[in-house]
């Protein structure tokens, strides 16, 4: 970013809105501090007081399920009091503005909001306006970014590969309407990933996707070839009626994982989705639940990434 | 009225071929001389315009001022005053006001708040369609009775291409012309920033180059078949300049303009997320930017227009894809322009011709000129004077500029609409 919104005067996280602007240092700092919350997950009590007597508002204008439940858990777990509000885009159409529900919440003195919001830009727009005491977290925002759920992924890959310095990754599917994506393509280039490629038809990539630092084909077999990592992403249905792909049938046929192509990539290759899966649409059954797969441990992962990146920017409060 | 005299300035008339120190001579809202002095004429006011340029007060072609029907944005009284500050004397209204420009009492209003504002010179650009929706003709003639200069959509689509032709033919057979900004609505899909690097990595809405250039092209077959005169207003692209290039050199009667920030901005110029740089068409390429500057250079685009549309506070308080597009622009015409010529873009002559005569052809007004007879809109401007971009200085209600906060080089110090002196810079002598 031009203006270092996330970072604070000395550096540190402030709010963690997109990987961009992010150095190494401090993605791989987040990655550390995750590490020490994992091996705390395993113990009988699972809580740590980091962040006692603050107060966290999820805020979810967008539905989610594992996102929302991983937030409210990773908050519990830092001894935060966590309220989650789901904020049906119905209600604000309503009348009240994003930003008066903001302003609204802001008087009850909380410390932390986690946002999720259907347009780009929206997480950026509420840390710019909220008051300076308070950070944001994007827990996605339109199309834009969702740099949480990169970081576990980051967090994964690296508890399995150890080394991001001579990683190939192929992420494959609608990385037009992904923010999973855009914000991974970041955290893999900046961790130094030597060689991203995307996959998926034309219809399904923004139009200057090499901009972003990747390699593109077409073709799933093509792409699969000795890679280490593969990052499935989620096909919503609603591309079907917008005349982005003709049919589901068809896009597994081309782009669906089998267990055929993963032959493609190294056999030690592990398999990722940010979920939740579509079965037989992007990926088969006997891939997502077998010995490559990783897809539940990135669940697991998540609640310790989330951990490390709410500490962290609290941290600013001289909590750590 | 009065006579006024204005001497010492460097007068620069680009229809006249003018560009020397001189005086003109002003009676009774007409200019009377650019050279003698007239016998007995005693001026009432003289302005003294040493190291001043001199030249006709600025023709807008596309401009908003958000009455009737949103004045909580922006009011006549405060953009008329806007306008009048940054030298311009004509404005062309765009139609999409509420109600829409598409009856001839709405039309009389626009006129009478003109007047009430004390800057009658406002051109109302009638509704090609009713209530711009594309569907159904508006009443074209009676709306050019009221007063009406042109006919256009706005950033409404046209719902079918034979709509659009039998509106181009409509327009024709009342010699009106068409004021058209190309845009496909369906490739434009709901965009907010170009197709390019920008959008891509910010995961935001975009609008592809081909959005703009197939409505052209298609409108261009259009102006073939149906003989309509058509101006092509805020063009934005590289392709775009190919196209009127290419049509002027076969014979077509068109004519092009863009607004003065696609000249200067690109989309790598946006702050992420920036809703100031929430503009439609969107910020384009580098490579757009140098073609569209080439382009007026050349001619193929004559005329720069501002493309002003304030907006209050609340429009632009947002995620960028849900806030309003547009910028408040009038004051930064002309500083703009200079940093053209001073960049060597154009000359100082085209800079101006491209204010004031151009739009003045495309419009087919008697304006645009220090022409002896003509009404005497005279813009008087200090090319070094610098200034910030604040709420001092600032006139229009609008604050969405992107350049809040910066210094700029050239200001007008008087403006004079029909000879009647409507701005002059504060410590200004007269």
């Amino acid at each position: 970013m031009k203006d270092n919104l996330q970072l604070n005067s000395e550096g540190k996280l402030k709010h963690f809105l997109s990987i961009e602007g992010l150095p190494k240092e401090l993605l791989t700092e987040i990655l550390d501090v995750a590490e020490s919350f994992v091996s705390m997950t395993d113990q009988q009590i699972k809580k740590v007081p980091l962040l006692r007597g603050k107060t966290i508002v999820n805020l979810f204008f967008e539905n989610s399920t594992r996102t929302r439940t991983t937030f409210e858990l990773a908050a519990k777990r830092l001894s935060a009091d966590v309220l989650s509000m789901s904020i049906a885009t119905s209600s604000t159409s309503k009348g009240e503005s994003l930003l008066d529900t903001i302003r609204n919440l802001e008087a009850m003195f909380v410390d932390m909001f986690v946002v999720r919001h259907a347009i780009s830009g929206a997480a950026h727009f509420i840390a710019q306006q909220t008051a300076p005491h308070i950070s944001v977290i994007n827990a996605g925002d339109g199309q834009h970014a969702h740099p949480t759920q990169a970081m576990l992924d980051m967090f994964t890959i690296r508890q399995i590969k150890k080394d991001f310095s001579n990683l190939r990754v192929a992420i494959i599917g609608d990385i037009l309407h992904s923010r999973v994506a855009r914000s991974q393509i970041q955290a893999l280039n900046t961790l130094g990933v030597p060689e991203v490629r995307v996959i998926a038809p034309k219809t399904l990539l923004p139009a200057h996707v090499e901009s972003l630092g990747v390699n593109v084909s077409h073709n799933l077999n093509a792409g699969l070839k000795d890679v280490d990592v593969v990052i499935m992403l989620r096909l919503q249905k609603e591309r079907m009626t917008s005349a982005l792909l003709p049919s589901e049938s068809e896009y597994f046929k081309c782009f669906g994982l089998t267990e055929e192509k993963l032959k493609m990539a190294k056999p030690d290759a592990i398999v990722m989705h940010p979920g939740p899966i579509n079965r037989g649409v992007e990926i088969e059954s006997k891939v997502a639940d077998g010995p490559q797969s990783v897809i539940l441990k990135q669940v697991s992962n998540g609640i310790a990434i989330r951990m490390a990146i709410m500490a962290m920017a609290m941290q600013k409060q001289g909590i750590m | 009225m009065t006579q006024i005299l204005i001497k010492n300035g460097q007068l620069i008339d680009p229809v006249n071929k003018i560009n020397r120190t001189g005086c003109i001579y002003i009676d009774e809202a007409k200019i009377v001389s650019v050279t003698n002095e007239p016998i007995g004429f005693k001026p009432e006011t003289i302005i003294d315009a040493q190291n001043k340029i001199v030249c006709p007060g600025f023709i807008d072609l596309s401009t908003r001022l958000r009455e009737p029907g949103h004045s909580r944005k922006a009011t006549f009284k405060s953009e008329t005053l806007a306008a009048a500050s940054a030298g311009v004397t004509t404005l062309c209204l765009q139609p999409d006001t509420n109600p829409v420009i598409d009856t001839p009492a709405v039309a009389e209003l626009i006129k009478e708040l003109a007047k009430k504002a004390d800057y009658p010179q406002i051109y109302p650009i009638a509704a090609l369609t009713r209530q711009l929706e594309g569907t159904e003709l508006s009443a074209m003639l009676t709306l050019k009775q009221a007063g009406c200069i042109a006919v256009g959509n706005a950033n409404h689509p046209v719902r079918n291409l034979l709509i659009l032709r039998r509106a181009m033919e409509y327009a024709v057979s009342h010699d009106l012309l068409f004021m058209f900004r190309p845009n496909d609505y369906w490739l434009g899909n709901n965009g907010c920033a170009h197709e390019g690097a920008f959008a891509t990595r910010y995961g935001l809405p975009s609008i592809p180059e081909a959005a703009e250039t197939i409505a052209l092209a298609q409108c261009l077959e259009l102006v073939e078949l149906t003989g309509c005169r058509v101006h092509f207003g805020q063009l934005s692209c590289r392709r775009s300049v190919i196209k009127i290039h290419q049509a002027k050199k076969y014979g077509l009667q068109v004519s092009a303009d863009v607004a003065i920030h696609q000249l200067h901005l690109t989309e790598n110029d946006i702050t992420p997320f920036d809703s100031n740089y929430h503009v439609l068409p969107p910020l384009r390429t580098e490579e757009d930017k140098k073609y569209m500057r080439q382009g007026l250079a050349s001619g193929t685009i004559n005329s720069i227009c501002s493309d002003h549309q304030p907006h209050d506070i609340d429009a632009k308080l947002g995620a960028f894809p849900e806030t309003e597009p547009g910028m408040s622009s009038l004051e930064t015409v002309l500083p703009l322009m200079l940093k053209l010529v001073s960049e060597g873009v154009v000359t100082m002559e085209q800079g101006i011709a491209s204010l004031t005569a151009n739009p003045a052809r495309v419009l087919r007004i008697e304006s645009g000129a220090l022409t002896v007879g003509f009404n005497a809109d005279v813009c008087v401007f200090d090319p070094e004077l610098e200034w910030e971009v604040n709420a001092e200085s600032w006139k229009s209600r609008g604050m969405n500029t992107p350049y809040w906060g910066q210094t700029f080089k050239g200001r007008v110090t008087h403006t004079l609409q029909a000879g009647k002196l409507i701005y002059c810079i504060e410590g200004g002598s007269n």
